[in-house]
């Protein structure tokens, strides 16, 4: 296993965006983008899942009614993950945008650290 | 019997289709819904400890009878069968024992949700105790994950919002590490379910290669996993979520999810990677050193507490602790005592945010500690449930959780050297510091008061499963034994 960075072009950039996506997360205030971070770090996983899956040369394991034979295919399964992926991250996307709605609408900002402040000098029933 | 094989995927899709139904009903059906569902999993998960104590051994389940390499299964076993009785058993009387402050704490119009909520929980939380595959166990992550946010959410007050983006946001981090660390651990086996996973680990482990992809993936499923369940350096969302959403849903999030999480992690170590694997790793000395510190730490905290709720989500912390560092010292009498643990605290800690929140009911929804005073003359099914739940987790024999401290400290002294004298020491500062927030908690609430009429007065059903939880902590305590051994053929079973 003496490859280098350049043959695995496809891994290395999903890590980098995987580092990108999981500080914004955790270190930007903005509400909006962290989740924007979120999709990025969910989306790099992807493309590590996509790459490592893929081999070149090789096609779809769909048939023409004869068994293709296993060196000519692609193992579906990690296309099968993206997809299931992908429909996680949607879902979980769609509920902190609403979360992040309902916060801008009852304190005006998307600082995350301006509205516990706020939240905790409220403190309304 | 062979119906029995059934109730893994079962129970799973009744969860569902439960929840599904719900959303066209009105709150009262909803809430109908979820305890004939909990009541009726339990029932089922019963018969197949039962099925397993027969003697039988623990069976696959495949779902689309897709072979090995290919299809999703649920693996069960007795193990998976008595955890899944516990939650359900928590589910159903956190639901019950909490419906009263459900009641005033979620707005008309809005209940059903809760409940929908609450049944995608226990579908989650039932599909991470019975999978036997790694994607299974990440789309039901983060179903648990979105599931905890709503039910957090679901109080209309600010503070209540704010920290549920604080957890949806610290849950996210932990749910992208485990997913990062599924695919690397697929990319380098070509496995998902556990079964083969084992033997690929073992034998990539045994020649030596690959060796850092899969520690990558160890710890980054370890630090994703411990994150989501509320370790000590990543506490800091734990206190808000569990302190200002509903009550029902913090005794939820706090005995079931975490512990949804944590029984994950312990399949993984034991079925996937294996115990010696895992032990000659260093990330057990992590997992051990931050449950010190979170025992330590989580304690204190809940001793500058001012407020009820504030000091039971604190000493949560505490009580993680205790799990991993038994998970920690990566021997199997440690996981046995880290699954009773477990249970211990699932029990006593819904059992201790129920009754704190019959108390700030009955003192007219303040939770301070001078508002409090006398509250549990004015509650006394509530009183006493806040007084045995603390007593259990302080530690009390004849409680669970004086049974689980010894096996916590018998199997440090088997590990021995200076494992056994951290966990010792360890448990003798946190049982002076438990003892120190619950008896001066207990004091307050029984302390006399000058207008000692009731505010407002749980119903009777509340009372009832509050005085039925106190029984099963009681039950914990002195039927530790034949549990004990349950809990050992189970983990048995799955290695």
């Amino acid at each position: 296993m003496s490859a280098s960075l350049a043959d695995h072009i496809y891994e290395v950039a999903s890590v980098i965006l995987f580092g990108i996506g999981f500080t914004t997360l955790l270190l930007d205030r903005n509400l909006i983008k962290k989740i924007i971070g979120m999709n990025i770090m969910d989306t790099s996983v992807y493309l590590f899942l996509a790459s490592m899956g893929y081999i070149t040369g090789r096609t779809a394991p769909i048939g023409d009614g004869t068994p293709p034979s296993a060196e000519n295919i692609i193992n579906p399964v990690p296309a099968g993950l993206v997809l299931t992926g992908i429909v996680v991250s949607v879902s979980v996307t769609a509920l902190m945008l609403a979360l992040t709605i309902r916060l801008y609408r009852r304190y005006g900002t998307l600082d995350i650290d301006q509205i516990v402040t706020l939240a905790r000098k409220g403190d309304e029933p | 019997m062979a119906l029995l094989r059934n109730v893994p995927f079962a129970s799973i899709l009744a969860c569902m289709v439960i929840s599904v139904i719900s959303m066209v009903f009105r709150g009262r059906v909803a809430k109908v819904l979820s305890y004939l569902l909990s009541t009726v999993l339990l029932a089922a998960s019963i018969a197949l400890s039962w099925y397993f104590l027969q003697g039988n051994d623990a069976f696959v389940f495949t779902m689309g009878h897709f072979g090995d390499p290919w299809g999703n299964e649920l693996r069960a076993g007795l193990l998976e069968s008595v955890m899944a009785s516990a939650m359900c058993l928590i589910v159903l009387a956190a639901l019950a024992g909490g419906s009263y402050m459900i009641r005033s704490e979620i707005p008309d119009g809005k209940k059903n949700l809760f409940y929908i909520m609450a049944d995608l929980m226990l579908a989650a939380v039932m599909a991470l105790i019975y999978t036997n595959d790694l994607f299974t166990s990440y789309v039901f992550i983060e179903i648990a994950t979105i599931s905890a946010g709503g039910l957090t959410m679901s109080r209309q007050n600010g503070r209540a919002l704010a920290s549920s983006a604080r957890y949806m946001i610290m849950n996210l981090v932990g749910s992208g590490l485990c997913l990062m660390g599924i695919t690397i651990l697929y990319g380098t086996t070509g496995h998902l379910l556990m079964g083969s996973l084992q033997s690929a680990v073992h034998s990539l482990f045994e020649n030596g290669s690959y060796h850092l992809p899969l520690m990558a993936s160890l710890i980054l499923l370890t630090v994703g996993l411990s994150i989501k369940s509320g370790l000590f350096p990543f506490h800091e969302w734990l206190p808000d979520t569990y302190s200002y959403g509903v009550t029902a849903g913090s005794a939820l999030l706090s005995s079931v999810i975490s512990k949804g999480y944590i029984f994950l992690l312990i399949k993984l170590y034991t079925r996937v990677f294996g115990l010696d694997l895992v032990r000659d790793s260093h990330i057990c000395i992590l997992l051990f050193a931050f449950g010190t510190m979170g025992l330590i730490i989580g304690s204190l905290r809940a001793t500058q507490a001012t407020d009820i709720r504030r000091m039971v989500s604190y000493s949560s912390i505490a009580q993680i602790g205790y799990i991993y560092i038994a998970l920690g010292l990566g021997t199997q009498e440690g996981v046995i005592a880290a699954v009773f643990h477990m249970l211990v605290h699932a029990f006593g800690k819904s059992m201790l945010f129920l009754s704190s929140g019959a108390l700030i009911q009955a003192s007219g929804g303040a939770s301070d500690f001078i508002s409090l005073r006398g509250s549990a003359r004015r509650d006394i099914p509530a009183g006493v449930a806040f007084t045995v739940g603390a007593m259990s987790l302080t530690g009390v024999p004849l409680l669970g959780g004086f049974v689980s401290k010894i096996y916590i400290a018998q199997a440090a002294i088997a590990r021995g050297g200076l494992y056994a004298v951290i966990v010792l020491l360890g448990l003798a500062a946190s049982t002076f510091l438990n003892t120190l927030y619950f008896l001066r908690t207990v004091i307050t609430i029984y302390r006399s008061d000058t207008d000692a009429e009731a505010a407002a007065h749980a119903g009777l059903v509340n009372s009832l499963f509050l005085c039925a939880m106190v029984i099963l902590n009681f039950a914990l305590g002195i039927a530790s034994r034949p549990l004990y051994n349950a809990l050992l053929s189970g983990l048995n079973m799955f290695i």
